[in-house]
């Protein structure tokens, strides 16, 4: 669809294709599960009451990125979309912290945005057109050093809004501040579109680059999988820990995307296929159950007023429904079978291991396989934080008053909850049909063999995600059971045992103990700064009170954006020289700038 | 191979290790009782301490919530899943086709995920210890088993496991390979951490210092806690023939004539495994808990020139 655009020659064209409408699929299930779970929580988040409209808007600009057919709609839908969850964000303006988190992600959102119209206006010189129909038609004619450049400028751009490391500073900020509904729709769809940007930019608009291309957003997922998942372990703000974790599932995202970019290089389609599908199917599974733990943290948040794991405790009694989906959120993120973190992650280890078959240099053979390590880590860590999430908040004890009172969230919320959760079994156990539907939309990512029935199965090995899960279920019955043969026995319940006092809530683990080991084990890497102070009774030895500090060094603000900030100031000072506020100074510009023209135009 | 024989096939394998797990988990005491100058329980003693459990009552925390109470079932399921993947007496394993190595791992992963959160839902602090230091250990331990099992099959060509123990049994000279020599250590020291025996754990004692997969345990009693320590033997031969499968896969049984062979082939090697491990756990001190990730940031070492040998040279 063609529609006449504000300026002559400029026509904005609308299309839908197998990307888009994956895509726009995603979008619309987890916008509509937000939409119930809206319902019910706008009554306990006095400013997001009339957000309405501005949400509406959101998901409308994100469905216009994915069906804009040229450069310049998509910018539009691009921008709107930026400054939609901008405006949500902001939704808690009063909170300075909120204004400054704003501020962060929209400074970098734009400086991203910049990067992809350069991006763009590359790609437009090259091939004469905006359309974005013209650009692939003419990938080929490209010479390779703009094609590289081109895409290296679209990685930082696009990756900026994915959330990709090192520019993903602004997600870990933005993201918890905003309202729960606004933050399930930026972690599980949002930040997906930079993904979206990035396959139509390596398969769409590109033609097959260099190896480097691939392995490069190979590392970048790699290094944002690990480090992602264990600042998230750092955390004990649970909406923050979240999104750390969707820095995490980028990552694991690009190692799909890397492996298929190097195999479409090294022209091994039916390897593009495996870590294009992985990918894919990531993202919906990401968009699953990151929408809905994030649901779970708002309503915990809505139930008890705070979302700090250490004042939290309990609730598994107190909201029974919210603690299991958020169970089932929980083991699906931690990759566990059969649930959809797995499925997908199955198939990325897969695709990791058919590179290296494909791979025929040795050196580009050992890049995926070393990274298999890095994704192993990477699930069992992500595993260690959940188990302190879920942990930490639903059993035990309560360790403070509120969550003591706390009460199971509304019916609109329970409803999105439960559908998203039964989504997560659902996309895990009926893998193969779903991927064979993503092979149907694009069909770069159908697996080979087809899909149709039985267990999933690619050349290098299968998996029967059904199977199994109707095995552990009967399995675990029976292990319950067969011990019955031997008679009845009786179960008793008492307190539990702890060396002989009463149990008290400061006895159960918090989350900043239970991820000590991995906060010593990794130091080297998030720096743990801890801070003792012991106060004594005025001249006495006897200990008054002792405050426990414990945080981590902000490494890449620290090195990496201070650094860029620094010199930005010091540019800025430098130019404000130039502007000194007197008038005759600026007359004195306007002149010589006047000249300069003329000259230049003579 | 008809569905039916399958199943039979599924259940004898079942069978077969699950009551093969207290004798080997015996086997191991016995060994490390004998060269610590004891003469130690008698093999059938893991037995008689199950029969006895199973038929004690038990008592739940009144504060545990209905976590700890599935965390038995979802723990034995999840290891008897993988009993049926991992080839054992032959290959390939009767329910192989249902899952690959990646499987397994998903498996023991989803038994961990449910034990740890079980420590944590009394509200005491030892089961907290236990599950915290539990998945951190695992997250160490799980790169150098993955690594080691890409060293395997990137040289097989696929994560199936009968496929590759197959493989490996029609070209012995591979076994011996630098690169799987490597992955072997790799995986031998991941196993150690997997089993929590010394120096990484202690299988022996619930001294609140040392305690991991004890903690955990802690306040589990009678039934349920019979069902999770037939469950955690179960695991430990599941590891075993893993390791045999991916490694040492000599014996194994194709068609049903070469089981008698494949029989003893696998009481050989359990033996010796056994006493491995009864000569590791008796040489050595436990490491100090940080120390740990020297020792498995090590066996991840190994993985790497594993593969690096295997891509580079072989």
């Amino acid at each position: 669809m063609s529609v006449p655009g504000p300026l002559p020659d400029v026509v904005m064209t609308w299309r839908l294709d197998g990307l888009g409408a994956y895509f726009g699929l995603v979008i619309l299930v987890i916008s509509t599960a937000t939409a119930s779970f809206a319902i019910g929580h706008r009554h306990h988040h006095a400013g997001f009451r009339g957000s309405g409209a501005l949400l509406g808007l959101f998901v409308v600009s994100m469905l216009g990125v994915v069906l804009a057919g040229d450069a310049f709609s998509f910018l539009i839908a691009w921008e709107a979309m930026s400054l939609a969850s901008f405006a949500l964000v902001l939704t808690d303006h009063r909170r300075a912290d909120v204004r400054r988190s704003a501020w962060i992600y929209v400074v970098m959102t734009h400086a991203a945005t910049a990067l992809v119209v350069v991006a763009f206006l590359v790609l437009a010189r090259a091939t004469g057109s905006l359309s974005f129909a013209e650009w692939s038609l003419r990938a080929a004619t490209l010479d390779p050093p703009t094609a590289s450049l081109v895409f290296v400028l679209g990685l930082i751009g696009f990756g900026t809004k994915a959330g990709m490391i090192p520019v993903h500073v602004w997600l870990p900020r933005a993201h918890p501040v905003a309202p729960a509904p606004v933050s399930a729709l930026m972690s599980g769809v949002m930040i997906k579109l930079g993904i979206y940007g990035l396959v139509r930019l390596t398969f769409d608009w590109l033609a097959p680059g260099p190896a480097w291309w691939g392995s490069l957003i190979l590392m970048l997922g790699a290094a944002s999988a690990v480090l992602g998942v264990l600042y998230a372990l750092m955390e004990h703000d649970l909406k923050r820990l979240l999104a750390y974790h969707s820095v995490e599932n980028i990552g694991i995202i690009l190692m799909g995307l890397g492996t298929a970019v190097v195999a479409r290089s090294l022209d091994a389609p039916a390897v593009v296929a495996i870590g294009l599908a992985a990918a894919l199917f990531h993202v919906a599974n990401h968009a699953t159950f990151k929408a809905l733990l994030f649901m779970g943290a708002g309503a915990i948040d809505a139930a008890t007023g705070t979302r700090d794991l250490e004042r939290l405790g309990g609730l598994a009694r107190r909201m029974p429904v919210t603690a299991a989906t958020f169970l089932v959120g929980s083991a699906a993120i931690s990759a566990l079978p059969p649930l959809n973190g797995f499925a997908s992650e199955w198939l990325t280890f897969q695709g990791l291991l058919a590179l290296g078959h494909a791979a025929r240099d040795p050196q580009l053979a050992l890049l995926p396989l070393l990274l298999g390590g890095a994704l192993a880590l990477t699930g069992a860590l992500a595993l260690a934080c959940f188990v302190k999430a879920f942990g930490v908040s639903f059993l035990a004890l309560p360790r403070s008053p509120r969550a003591a009172a706390a009460h199971e969230a509304g019916r609109p919320e329970l409803v999105a909850m439960v559908t998203l959760a039964v989504a997560c079994v659902a996309l895990g156990v009926g893998a193969v049909p779903v991927l064979a539907a993503i092979g149907t939309l694009v069909p770069a990512a159908a697996l080979s063999g087809g899909l149709s029935s039985g267990p999933l199965a690619i050349a290098d090995g299968r998996v029967d995600l059904p199977g199994l899960a109707a095995l552990v279920v009967a399995l675990g019955i029976a292990a319950l059971a067969a011990p019955r043969l031997l008679g009845p026995v009786r179960t008793r319940v008492a307190e539990t045992w702890v060396c002989g006092v009463a149990l008290h809530p400061v006895h159960g683990y918090t989350a900043t103990a239970f991820a000590k080991p991995i906060r010593l084990m990794f130091r080297g890497i998030v720096r743990p700064v801890r801070e003792v102070e012991i106060v004594h009774r005025s001249g006495t030895r006897f200990v008054a009170s002792v405050q426990y500090r414990s945080h981590i060094a902000p490494v890449f603000e620290r090195y990496v954006y201070r650094a860029f900030t620094d010199r930005l100031v010091a540019f800025s000072h430098v130019i404000r020289r130039a502007q000194n506020g007197s008038l005759q100074t600026y007359l004195a510009y306007l002149i010589a700038a006047l000249v300069a023209a003329l000259v230049i135009a003579r | 191979m008809s569905e039916v024989v399958a199943a039979v096939l599924a259940v004898a394998q079942l069978l077969l290790l699950v009551g093969l797990a207290p004798a080997v988990n015996g086997l191991i005491k016995r060994a490390k009782a004998r060269l610590q100058g004891r003469r130690g329980p008698p093999l059938l003693q893991g037995y008689f301490d199950l029969a006895k459990l199973l038929r004690k009552d038990a008592v739940v925390s009144e504060h545990s919530s209905v976590i700890s109470r599935a965390t038995p079932a979802v723990y034995a399921g999840a290891i008897a899943s993988a009993a049926l993947i991992v080839p054992a007496l032959w290959a390939p394993a009767p329910l192989g086709g249902w899952g690959d190595a990646i499987a397994v791992i998903g498996l023991f992963a989803l038994a961990r995920f449910a034990l740890a959160l079980a420590g944590l839902d009394t509200g005491s602090a030892f089961g907290g210890m236990g599950s915290s230091r539990e998945v951190a250990l695992a997250a160490l331990a799980e790169p150098a088993l993955a690594l080691a099992l890409f060293a395997v099959v990137w040289r097989t060509g696929t994560t199936d496991l009968g496929t590759t123990a197959l493989w490996l049994v029609e070209r012995p000279y591979e076994t011996i390979a630098p690169s799987q020599l490597l992955a072997l250590a790799a995986f031998l020291i991941a196993i150690i951490a997997e089993t929590g025996r010394v120096p990484v754990d202690n299988p022996d004692t619930h001294l609140e210092l040392t305690m991991i997969h004890e903690g955990m345990l802690l306040e589990y009693s009678g039934r349920p806690l019979g069902i999770l320590v037939w469950a955690t033997q179960l695991k430990q031969l599941v590891l075993f023939s893993l390791l045999f499968a991916l490694f040492l896969p000599f014996g194994i049984a194709r068609t049903p004539a070469e089981l008698p062979l494949a029989a003893l082939a696998l009481v050989a090697k359990l033996a010796v495994m056994c006493a491995m491990m009864a000569l590791i756990e008796s040489s050595n001190a436990k490491l100090r808990i940080l120390r740990v990730p020297e020792l498995l940031g090590a066996a991840s070492t190994l993985a790497v020139l594993a593969l690096i040998a295997e891509v580079m040279v072989g």
